[in-house]
Formats: structure tokens, sequence, C-alpha cells
């Protein structure tokens, strides 16, 4: 029996907008090092719309996977629909997580709304 | 396919798989029957008694047979405990890098009112015999202190250990797992009461092992029932794997200084072409480990996407990562040689076998370094340290 589900698999070997974006105008970065897990996501925001998204990434597969996930699940979306991103959207659309680890999918929640926060507070706009 | 992980075990040899299967097929029988196909069983298992025995420099009587490493490391913590408990001693020594059967059994002591010292292992991963003889007290029962660490693959100076506990009156164990069949090994010239060894590590099969409890010793059952084993352990044996952990043994034994000297050629070639990563550092003493332990930490990546990027290039390894062992906490053996919390999760076990060439360990040190460069490549923390926004470590 594999650990990870095939989506999984495919977003850890492939993932998707990996790196940095330069003139990012919303930034956040959760988890700690002594946990294992670092998630940093970088959001170029538009328009209200999120134009582009990147992420840097510290932990293991499932992290690397989710961290994939959510920035494909956000990007080119209102900003309406990234305030309702949850742990749940991305671990289902990974075809789920073990249980053990379910916690990076909230990570990636957490990242993509960090980001939001510093965009709203570098913008002073109010994201519902 | 590399596999790089016989530390946690080993493929059946042929010689012990042939055994294992013509006993299974042919000598079925209980060895506790009195009739001819019980009493060839039995003849099989006495002889396997034999056969390990002489490996280790014991008799036959102080062999018993377990289901494994574990189980042999419980009866032989119980027992001394017991025994000391009955003196009203109830100070046991050992070391905080021990494997779970030895530890979790201590913890569960402490609770039952045993007072428990663990030793420091230091950065190399190494105590001392003068460590061992100043922690011992007027109420230590028992000193144990693995031969081989499981991970790091550090060699404890088990004779001098065993003298110190010999001339203070305290019992000494050792739990061998990783050095039976590995390295030289003698209880008698070792000065070890106790010793706990399991077949598969030495390519036998899974779910035997054995306790050597030096003459004189009472062992406490941990399984009642029937009078197998002297009384000490019930359960009709299992002849089979017990007949081809001898054969195992015996081969493991035979080829030793061959073995040894061949992964000890390659682990150097790994350690030196591994050095050369950037920021990386070897876990436990460079020279006193197992010849085939190569254990790595390397900053600014996490354990378990780097096996699974090795596993995708063919190579099986593992990793202290607290991903990998289900906790949120990286391996215990790496917190107590001092590695911080952020560089035990970027650890790398690779444990090398036989069938191993120089070319394989050449892939292994390509792939390694290719892995650790991709995955520093959008590492967080590999920005800060390269920017200098935090201090490397390593
Ligand atoms: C040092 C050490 N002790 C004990 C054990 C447990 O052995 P077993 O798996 O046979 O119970 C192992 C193996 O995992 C080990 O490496």
């Amino acid at each position: 029996m594999a650990l990870y589900s095939e989506k999984v698999m495919d977003h850890f070997r492939n993932p998707r907008n990996v790196g940095v974006i330069e003139d990012a105008n919303g930034i956040g970065e959760v988890g700690n090092a002594k946990c294992g897990d670092i998630m940093k996501m970088y959001l170029k925001i538009e328009d209200d719309i999120v134009k582009d998204v990147k992420f840097e990434t510290f932990g293991c597969g499932s992290a690397i996977a989710s961290s994939s996930m959510a920035t494909e699940l956000i990007k080119g979306q209102p900003l309406s629909e990234v305030r309702k991103l949850t742990n749940k959207a991305v671990a289902e659309a990974l075809d789920g997580l073990p249980d053990y680890k379910m916690h990076c999918s909230v990570l990636a929640e957490e990242a993509i709304q960090s980001a939001l926060a510093d965009y709203e507070k570098r913008t002073g706009k109010h994201v519902e | 396919m590399i596999y790089a992980d016989n530390a946690a075990t080993t493929k059946l040899s042929e010689a012990a798989l042939c055994t294992m299967t013509d006993l299974l097929r042919e000598v079925w029988g209980n060895p506790s029957s009195l009739y001819t196909h019980g009493q060839e069983a039995k003849e099989v298992l006495e002889k396997a008694r034999e056969e390990i025995a002489a490996v280790i420099g014991a008799s036959p009587r102080e062999i018993t047979f377990t289901s494994g490493g574990s189980e042999a490391d419980n009866q032989a913590i119980r027992s001394a405990a017991e025994r000391g408990r009955i003196k009203g001693k109830k100070h046991i020594i050992s070391t905080a890098f021990e494997h779970h059967a030895v530890l979790h059994t201590l913890e569960k002591l402490r609770k039952e009112g045993y007072e428990i010292t663990l030793l420091d292992v230091h950065e190399n991963g190494l105590v001392t015999p003068e460590e061992v003889g100043a922690a011992i007290r007027e109420d230590t029962c028992l000193v144990t202190i693995m031969t081989a660490n499981n991970e790091i693959g550090t060699i404890q100076p088990i004779r001098e250990i065993g003298a110190v506990c010999r001339a203070r009156g305290v019992l000494f164990h050792t739990d061998a797992v990783q050095a039976v069949g590995h390295i030289p090994l003698n209880v008698a010239d070792d000065n070890i009461d106790l010793l706990s060894a399991s077949a598969h590590k030495f390519h036998g099969p899974k779910g035997v092992g054995f306790l050597y409890a030096r003459k004189g010793i009472l062992l406490s059952n941990l399984i009642e029932g029937g009078a197998q084993e002297r009384g000490k352990r019930a359960g009709t044996e299992n002849v089979p794997g017990i007949g081809a952990m001898a054969t195992a043994l015996k081969e493991a034994n035979a080829n030793m200084a061959q073995n040894a000297a061949y992964l000890t050629k390659l682990r150097d070639r790994l350690i030196a072409g591994l050095k050369e990563i950037p920021h990386s550092a070897l876990n436990g003493d460079e020279k006193r480990r197992l010849p085939g332990n190569v254990n790595f930490c390397f900053e600014g990546i996490e354990g378990e996407s780097l096996l699974l990027l090795l596993d995708d290039k063919g190579i099986q390894a593992s990793s202290g990562s607290a991903c990998t062992s289900g906790s949120l906490d990286p391996s215990h053996v790496l917190l107590a040689i001092g590695r911080v919390h952020d560089v035990a999760h970027g650890s790398l076990r690779l444990s090398l076998g036989e069938d191993l060439s120089e070319e394989d360990i050449d892939y292994i040190i390509r792939s390694v370094k290719e892995v650790v460069t991709y995955l520093r490549g959008f590492s967080p923390i590999w920005r800060d340290l390269m920017s200098g926004k935090k201090e490397f470590i390593l």
C-alpha cells in the first residue's frame, strides 16, 4: 500500500508554482523549523484577483503537495474565493491525506490566509 | 533497486531460506511431543541453540529463543529489575539513545518505582566506561547499554563497560541487535551478562531472536504457559525460524571479517562523497561505527521528502525526521547527540549491504547531491540561510 495517493505524489514530484514572486504584494510564512514544516506563499494580486502565486516549502512530501495544490486552487481566483479556502478543500483535491498528515493541509490554508492578511495590511483593503 | 536500509531489516539469505522451507516442509512436528517426528523438531531446536551459543561464546543452556530483539530486551531488563527488587536495588543505568524496546521498558519501570539514569552519549554517540562507573550506586541492579546504535551505528566500548559492571557486581545487559553477525562479539571476553539479538538483522527471518543470559541469572517470564525454553518462555517454538536463524548467524559469522572490510570501504567512500555537500554533517563517530552505517544531516531540507525522491531514483533508505517517525519530534537518537530539531529533521540513514558495489555508492552520492540541491532550491529555510537572515548550524 502506498503512503500517499497518486495525486499527492504527482504534486510532490512535480510541484506547481514553485518559487518566488519578487514584486509580490502579499506574503505569508507559517510553521517552524522545529516542527519540520515551513511554508511561504507569495501572492501577486491585481484587481482583486490572484494574478500569480508561488510557494517555497521546507517539509515532508504531503507539505510540498499541499502547498502546490493550494496554489493551484487559488490561482486566477477572486479574493473572496481565496478567503474561503479551507484545509479540507486542499486535502480533498489531493484525494485525501493520511490522518497524521492533515496538519500539512492546515498549514497550506494558514499560509494562504496569512499572505492574504499581509495584502490587506499593505493595501488597507478588506477582503470579505 | 539499491537497498540501503539494512539497519531496518535485511534480506533473508538463500541458505537461511533453504533451511526454513525445508523445516516447514519436513520437520513440522511439535518439539514437545515424544514421538519421533516431535523429537526431530526438538533436535533441530537444540542444534540451533548449540550453533548460536558457539558463535557468541556462550553455552547452549544460556540461550533462550524469543520472538525477536524487542522481546529479548524486555525480558532481559525485566529479569534484572526483578532480581534487583528482591535485593532492594531499584536503580538502572542506560543511555539516552537506546532502542525504544529498551527505553519504553525502562519508562514503565520508572512508573513502577525504579530510578533510571540515562547517560549522555555526547556528540560522537559514545559513552565511556568511566561515566558508567561514576553512575553506578549501591542500589544499581542493571546497566543496559546497546552494543551498536541502530540509527547512527556507533559502537560502544562494551568490553570495558562490562568490566566496570563486573567489578562493581552489577548486571550488564547489551542490546546487540545491530551488532550480532556484523562485528565480533564474545559474551565471555566482553563481560556480558545478558545480550539481545534478532535474526532479521543478520539475514535471518523476522519474528525470531534470542536472549543470552549468563548461567545463574534467573529469567522472569514475559509469557506464561507451557514448559518450553526451560519454562522461561512459553509457546510452541518457532522451529523453522529458529533453524533459519542459526543458519544465517553461522553464515554471517563465517563471512564477518570479509564483509566488514568490504562494507567499511563502501561506507567510507559514501561518507567522503556526502561530506562534499555543503552544510551537512555526519552523525556519530566517524570510525567507531558499524561497517555499513552512514548517517547524515543536511541543513535546510526535510528527511521524508528526501526519502521519497531517493525512492523515485531506486534508492531505499530511512530518516530520523518527525514525518517518518509518525510523531512530532525527530529521532531521539539525533536529539541525544545534540542535533537541534531544525537539522535533525533533515537526516538520512543509509545502511549498506554486501550486495552493493562501488558504482552503487557513487550513484547514491550523485543522487543525494541532486535531491538535496533540488529541495534546497525551494526551501524557505535555505533561502534565509543563504541570504544571511538565519545563521547556519552545520
Ligand atoms: C537496536 C535494536 N534493538 C531492538 C530492535 C528490535 O528488534 P525486533 O524488530 O526483532 O523486535 C531493533 C530493530 O528494530 C534494533 O535495531
